[in-house]
Order: C-alpha cells, then structure tokens, then sequence
C-alpha cells in the first residue's frame, strides 16, 4: 500500500482525535513526554549523554581537540555540532552523506548552544593567535520517535555540563588527564512544536511529525532569553500561535533544565 | 560566522541608524519580472547592496522518479552563492548554510503555491546570489515568489521576506552587515504571505526576551507588507508592456 495515503488517513484519524482534544498517546497539548539522561555513557568522549525522549534515543558526544584559531578572532576557541541521523532510527533516514534534514538539525542545535554564548569561548584560549580549544559536540540519532531536536540540544547540554578539558602542556595534549571542567555559563533548552491544521502541540511524538504541517523550535535560557528559533516545513504560523509557543517553551525548558 | 564589532558604534542616534534610515526604514529595492529568456519565470531584485537573480522552471515532470508525489507539485529550492560576491571568495559547491537556506526557503514557499494543482510535477527554482550584504536569503525568496508568479503558478499570495533584529538596544527593520555585527546583534530572518499574514519562514540567532520577539513579530510583518509592494510593482510594470500580454510560449 502507498506510503503516502497511509499516512493521510493517520492524518485524518489525528486531526479528528485533535478536535476532541486528544492525542493519539493521550497527552495535553503542551505536555512534554518524560526525558530521561542517562550521563557519562561513552568513555572515550570529554563529556557524554544519552537521552531518551519517549523512544528517540540519542547520544551526544563532546570532544575538545586542538585547532587554530581564526584570524579575526586569535583569543577565542570555537563551537562546531554536527548531528548525524544514523539509517537504523527510521526507515526514511538514508545511509551516504547528510540531507537536508541532517544539515538543518546540526545548524538549529548549534545555533542553540552558539547564540546562548553557554560556552565561553575566550576561556578556551590556550596561545593567543596560535592555539584555542576547538569544541566538537557531535550526536548519533539511535532511534526515532519524534522531537529529535529537543532530544539531542539536551543532550548536548548535559554533555557539555560533564565535560573536562584535557591538559595542555608544552603544546601538547597529556592523554588521559585533565586540567579541570568545562566552564559552561548558562543552559539553553530547546522546545519544538508541531502544527497540525489549526492545532498547535509541543514534544510531538513520531506519528505526530509524520503529518504535521509546519514545526518551530525555540533554545532559551533560564534568564528567560530567547537565543534562537526556526521554523520549518511547508505550513505556516499565526502571531498569536508563536506567542503561544514562545510562553510555553519558558515552561517547559524550566521543567527540562531540572533534569540537568 | 562573522566577527562582532568591537569598536563603540551608536546605532541608532537622533532616530537615524548607522546608514541613515529610521529604525523600520528598509534599504532600497528594485526587482523586475521576466529577466532570463529560457527560463518559465524569473526575477531579478536590488536590495540594499544585494543583487540576486532567480529562474524558474516548471511544473515539469518530476525527476528523479522517486520524488514525485502524486497529489501535489514539489518544490526545489536552489539558494547559491557566486564565489565572488562575499568579501572573502566562497567556494562555488554549497555548504552547510546553502543547504539550510534552500531547505527552508523551498519550504516557505510551499505554503504560497497551490502545489495539488499539479501532482507529479517540480517546480524548479534557482536563486544566485551575485553581490551581497546583510539579507539575501530574505531577498533570495522575495524575488523568487515574483518569479513564480511571473511564471503563471497558481499562488495564495506572495511570499515577502524581510530581515528584522537588534543592534545596540533597538529593535530595527532590515539589517545592514556593519549591524548584523553589533555586540547585541539579533537577526530574525523573516517572511510571510501578507495578505493572510501567515508566517512562513523565521530563524533567529541572538537573545531576546519575550516583549521583544513579539515587538519583532510585529515589526516582520509590518516590513513584508512594504516588501509586498515592490513586488505588485514588478509584476505590474511586466505586464503593462504589450508584448508581456500574451501567452509566452
């Protein structure tokens, strides 16, 4: 049977749930699924997480390597995310180099860690113009069971919350030791919304994504500042729907900040 | 990634930016309709020191096979950069950026065409940028929902774009690159449909509170209604010349 018809009429049998109110697993609108972190999972990393968002199962990785820094900045070290969307967490994730949608998910989560400046990029700072710590947070999608975004920005926090910086000496990294934690400023937390026809839901699970109409993601701090946002795919938002979603996502990044 | 100013700027003095504009002023822009000669539709736009042309073409049957949807056309959205038209030379393949742009422009303007009218088609879009400074991508798509018009694909309406943000405490439309590197810097690219003001792309970088993403929102959406207009014009100026009256093929 084709694929796409398939999910028209899960569509309908959503929507029509949506009008009574009703997730297809039983959620408010605003609620978010229960996360769980699960830290320091691979040895080999500065500083790991694993995070299970209902079934999405991420794993999120940080390591500090050695870099150059850029000529118009010789004081500061720099930030790179990189999210890979392994084949074996969908059926619709392909092997070969990145699509679209992996491209998209590695700037929007960069651009959440990035833009709450959580990482003070001067303190990396090794030689002025000559040497800096470069910050690679890098995340493997296990497991797809929607909301991937939110999974892996928590992770990469939490990562970043538990990752120690290798000691540097005499130009030189000393494996298997350490000169202290990485300074982290603040904690940003990414929120994402699904809209379905009119309907506007936060954390959408697998099936929920499969339909939706368009997505926002919002990464802000417990400052209540807003560090960045996206929306995306081929509907579109109302201003009183972004309200809704920007007053909802300070909720919920205060319930997931808990978890760190 | 750019480098923030480090020196003192006032960005705003007296009511006029560092330009001259008031805060809700956008740069001048000129676009015209109908520019490439092979292409279903085209456009060509100035905004600012921004200079971008884009050729449509399509519906056309969709290949590769394997894209095709049976109930409605599918967009792709091509946003290039000519090496030459950043200060530092661009290698011409795209990047990580180009490939985000592409992504959500095509996705912005989904929501403008009437994509169930033609199942199994693409439309193809191509925008180039050949010189610019703060804003293309919102450019970028403006001068493409003109092309696609321009084209004679069915739309709900025209799909306006406009950069909105943030430097030195105040909340401006349309940022030049010397405020885009302001220390506080916020950019929101933004677009929407203006006549059912549904928004249709937005990425911000910078932090804001919540007044003042709603005061952007706003001030989006005021800026598309003014970019709606020069698009109007370039359409209107199209057609008005007899020999763009008739059927083009």
């Amino acid at each position: 049977m084709n694929e796409e018809l398939l999910w028209t009429l899960r569509k309908n049998k959503i929507v029509s749930m949506l009008k009574e109110n009703k997730r297809l697993d039983d959620r408010a609108f605003d609620e978010f699924r229960q996360a769980k972190i699960q830290l320091e999972f691979s040895k080999c990393a500065e500083g790991s997480a694993r995070v299970l968002l209902g079934k999405t199962d991420v794993i999120v990785g940080v390591k500090l390597g050695l870099a150059e820094p850029y000529a118009d900045s010789p004081t500061e070290g720099s930030i790179s995310c990189n999210v890979e969307l392994l084949s074996m967490a969908d059926a619709s994730f392909e092997a070969g180099p990145p699509r679209p949608e992996a491209v998209e998910i590695s700037r929007v989560v960069d651009r959440g860690i990035r833009e709450s400046h959580c990482i003070d990029l001067e303190s990396l700072c090794l030689v002025e113009g000559e040497k800096v710590w470069s910050v690679f947070i890098d995340a493997n999608v296990l497991n797809l069971d929607g909301n991937m975004y939110d999974a892996v920005s928590l992770g990469a926090i939490a990562s970043l919350l538990t990752a120690k910086v290798p000691k540097f000496e005499d130009g030189k990294i000393v494996k298997e030791e350490f000169s202290g934690k990485l300074k982290i400023l603040n904690k940003p937390i990414m929120t994402s919304f699904a809209k379905i026809n009119d309907f506007v839901l936060v954390d959408p699970n697998l099936a929920e994504e499969k339909v939706l109409d368009a997505r926002f993601h919002v990464s802000s701090s417990e400052d209540n500042m807003f560090n960045a946002c996206q929306k995306a795919d081929a509907g579109s938002f109302k201003q009183n729907e972004i309200e809704f979603c920007l007053e909802n996502a300070l909720k919920k990044a205060k319930d997931l900040r808990k978890l760190l | 990634m750019s480098k923030k100013n480090t020196e003192e700027i006032e960005y705003v003095s007296k009511g006029k930016r560092v330009d001259g504009r008031k805060v809700d002023e956008i740069r001048p822009i000129s676009i015209k309709a109908g520019v490439l000669p092979n292409a279903d539709g085209s456009a060509y736009i100035e905004w600012g020191q921004n200079k971008i042309i884009v050729g449509v073409y399509g519906p056309k049957e969709a290949l590769p096979k394997h894209i095709a949807d049976p109930y409605k056309a599918v967009i792709r959205f091509q946003y290039g950069m000519a090496a030459f038209s950043v200060p530092e030379r661009k290698a011409p393949r795209p990047g990580r950026r180009e490939i985000e742009i592409s992504k959500v422009c095509g996705e912005a303007l989904e929501r403008a065409v009437f994509l169930e009218k033609f199942p199994n088609t693409m439309i193809e879009i191509q925008a180039q940028v050949l010189d610019s400074n703060a804003g293309s991508r919102v450019a970028a798509l403006t001068a493409a929902a003109v092309a696609l018009a321009d084209a004679g694909i069915p739309m709900r309406g025209l799909v306006s774009g406009c950069a909105i943000g943030r430097a030195g405490g105040h909340l401006i439309a349309d940022l030049n690159k010397t405020e885009e590197d302001a220390p506080d810097a916020v950019d929101l690219a933004f677009a929407a449909i203006s006549n059912s003001k549904e928004i249709v792309l937005m990425q911000m970088d910078g932090r804001v509170t919540e007044k003042e993403f709603k005061e952007l929102m706003e001030l989006g959406l005021k800026s598309a209604e003014k970019v709606h207009e020069f698009q109007k014009k370039a359409l209107i100026e199209k057609y008005k010349n007899p020999e763009n009256q008739g059927d083009k093929k």
